[in-house]
């Protein structure tokens, strides 16, 4: 039998050579592929299918805030190790570890404005540490509704968190009280609070404040729930139907008023936020 | 587990104080009869609170934690049987359902009507299954905020009893939003103007704990546990092995005296020898004269200030854990 011809290179595999990372995309949603800068245009949306990728504090910015701009409260605040926790890797080598990326902790706060309204602003930074609060995230979401309290503002926070974090123990679960302690205060003065539900939003912070907005919107999609799948599966061994804890669950299951593409986030929060400061019976 | 299996129920550690006090007793039997054995009684009730005090005062955190889940300990409804009278159960959230798993009424304690709500565990497996272990769905939480804010209305202390193994990961919860179940118990105690006192009498675990922990005044029972997740999960999450729960309830400081430290409970109640489980009775009166206490002291602060001290109190807790 002839030995196969030796098949030249084709013009197909030339095209296989990287071409950079980040050039293009493929949607964790459809598998399409697409140009990663036009998945950034679309903050993370994919034009084919609507699914929503994660999106970074920049993209969050630039998509809700006016100029994209946040003027900063305590982004200084950092945590350190108050049981001396270690699980093979010390708490404060971690702490360290995801420092690194440039993010002090697990949310930032501050100022902005939303449509022309000012606003007391906070974003949960999932990839420090899975959005985790422990006593500076609690801290900072304390500060964020005391300063707006005082200034008068409505707060919108976007969650994205796996819950408490379990390296700062008791300490984190503390900071749930705390928080609601600081929203009450807010809600006394009736100021608005809009909860803005990303993906994932669970544990701890879904038990504390996130679903006690005055009016909660959820991105598409986002799994919010207060156990984790994986423990329910665990103890009522049994499979999950498919979408539980999605928002179109909570949505339908009255846990969450208005579930909303990014590209109308804003749009959509402002239109609420000029109804609630606008009362006038 | 049938009545005499969870009766005989003993812990390794506690097995040589456990068969010493059955010697007690049955030595205390025969002095009635025959008093020339009173001053062998007396040797061996030093020698038993001798032991207690050698074993149980190096128990690791996780023979603590096997103590709190005792399936003797006294749970709520032990408590309420003896600390109160007039006790009027109330049931139901008025939205969905009554939840077994917490009890909730208005009780008269030492000469004042406050109202009360605690967890409750079962003793046997068909009274488990109506209390679901303790471990409460929305609408157990949702029954709870309900008395609370019926508390707050007509000026009455609220006391809570802290004890589940956690909030009920299950479906129909998810569906009834335990997430918000429990943010709205944290809010309505945040904002109540009347004093409020918990007691972890047994295991507190995590926001379905906590539920019920947004106090003026915080006592934990000497060996009850009380975190941010179980140690079996944590290990399950740090490790991929809830067998390691051992280092994980070392790791996470969970037991009294280490909450205790950290600002997290003003008060630890001691129990009698041996554990709460000894001596229901002795342990309840412990209990009653750390909540008379407390809510003497409250008595004296005007309803806003109350609210104050609470916000003041969670407000520092977290400090010990940021840098500068």
């Amino acid at each position: 039998m002839p030995l196969p011809d030796k098949t030249p290179p084709s013009a197909d595999a030339s095209e296989k050579r990287s071409v950079g990372k980040g050039v293009f995309r493929k949607c964790d949603g459809c598998g399409e592929t697409t140009y990663g800068s036009v998945l950034a245009d679309r903050f993370g949306v994919c034009a084919e299918c609507g699914h929503h990728h994660k999106l970074d504090e920049a993209g969050w910015c630039a998509l809700l805030l006016d100029d994209g701009a946040l003027d900063q409260w305590d982004a200084e605040l950092c945590a350190r190790d108050p049981l001396g926790f270690s699980d093979g890797k010390p708490y404060d080598e971690r702490l360290r570890a995801a420092q690194r990326s440039g993010r002090k902790d697990a949310i930032m706060i501050g100022r902005g404005a939303l449509d022309g309204q000012a606003v007391a602003f906070g974003l949960f930074q999932f990839a420090f540490m899975g959005g985790s609060m422990g006593s500076v995230v609690g801290e900072k979401i304390t500060r964020l509704f005391e300063r707006a309290t005082d200034a008068r503002l409505p707060v919108v926070l976007v969650s994205a968190s796996g819950g408490a974090r379990m390296q700062e123990g008791i300490l984190s679960l503390m900071q749930m009280a705390k928080t609601v302690g600081a929203l009450a205060r807010h809600r006394d003065a009736r100021l608005p609070f809009l909860s803005v539900l990303a993906h994932p939003t669970t544990g701890g912070v879904a038990a504390s404040f996130a679903l006690l907005g005055d009016v909660n919107v959820a991105e598409p999609g986002a799994l919010i729930g207060f156990a984790g799948p994986r423990v329910i599966e665990n103890t009522i061994r049994q499979k999950l139907p498919p979408g539980f804890q999605r928002s179109e669950f909570l949505r339908s299951h009255g846990m969450v008023d208005l579930i909303v593409s990014r590209l109308e986030m804003k749009a959509s929060l402002g239109r609420v936020l000029s109804h609630l400061s606008g009362g006038r019976a | 587990m049938p009545r005499a299996a969870v009766a005989n129920f003993v812990l390794p550690f506690e097995a040589p104080f456990v068969e010493l006090q059955e010697r007690v007793r049955e030595l205390r039997a025969a002095a009635e009869r025959d008093p020339s054995l009173l001053g062998q009684l007396a040797t061996l009730e030093v020698r038993a609170g001798e032991l207690a005090r050698d074993v149980f005062s190096q128990l690791s955190p996780i023979e603590k934690v096997q103590l709190a889940r005792h399936p003797m300990r006294p749970y709520t409804s032990d408590y309420l049987s003896r600390l109160c009278t007039d006790l009027v159960e109330l049931a139901g959230d008025r939205r969905y359902g009554e939840d077994a798993s917490i009890v909730a009424g208005l009780a008269r304690f030492r000469g004042r009507s406050v109202a009360v709500v605690g967890q409750q565990k079962g003793r046997n497996t068909k009274e488990n299954v109506r209390r679901n272990f303790g471990m409460p769905n929305p609408e157990g939480y949702r029954k709870a905020d309900r008395v609370y804010q019926l508390a707050d209305r007509f000026r009455l202390p609220i006391v809570t009893f802290i004890d589940t193994p956690g909030a009920y990961p299950g479906i129909g919860g998810e569906e009834r939003g335990q997430g918000e179940a429990i943010g709205a118990c944290l809010y309505t105690l945040a904002c109540v103007e009347v004093p409020v006192v918990a007691i972890v009498i047994g295991e507190g675990g995590s926001g379905g704990a906590l539920a019920l922990g947004v106090a003026n005044r915080v006592m934990m029972l000497e060996y009850a546990w009380y975190s941010v997740i179980s140690p079996e999960g944590c290990a399950a999450i740090l490790w991929k092995d809830g067998a390691r729960a051992a280092d994980a309830a070392a790791q996470l400081k969970l037991t009294a005296s280490d909450l205790s430290r950290l600002g997290v409970v003003e008060r630890v109640i001691d129990e009698p020898a041996g554990g709460a489980h000894q001596d229901h009775e002795r342990a309840a009166s412990l209990v009653g004269d750390a909540l008379e206490a407390a809510l003497e002291e409250l008595s004296l602060l005007s309803p806003a200030a109350l609210r104050d001290d609470r916000y003041q109190r969670f407000r520092r807790l977290g400090d010990a854990a940021i840098a500068g």
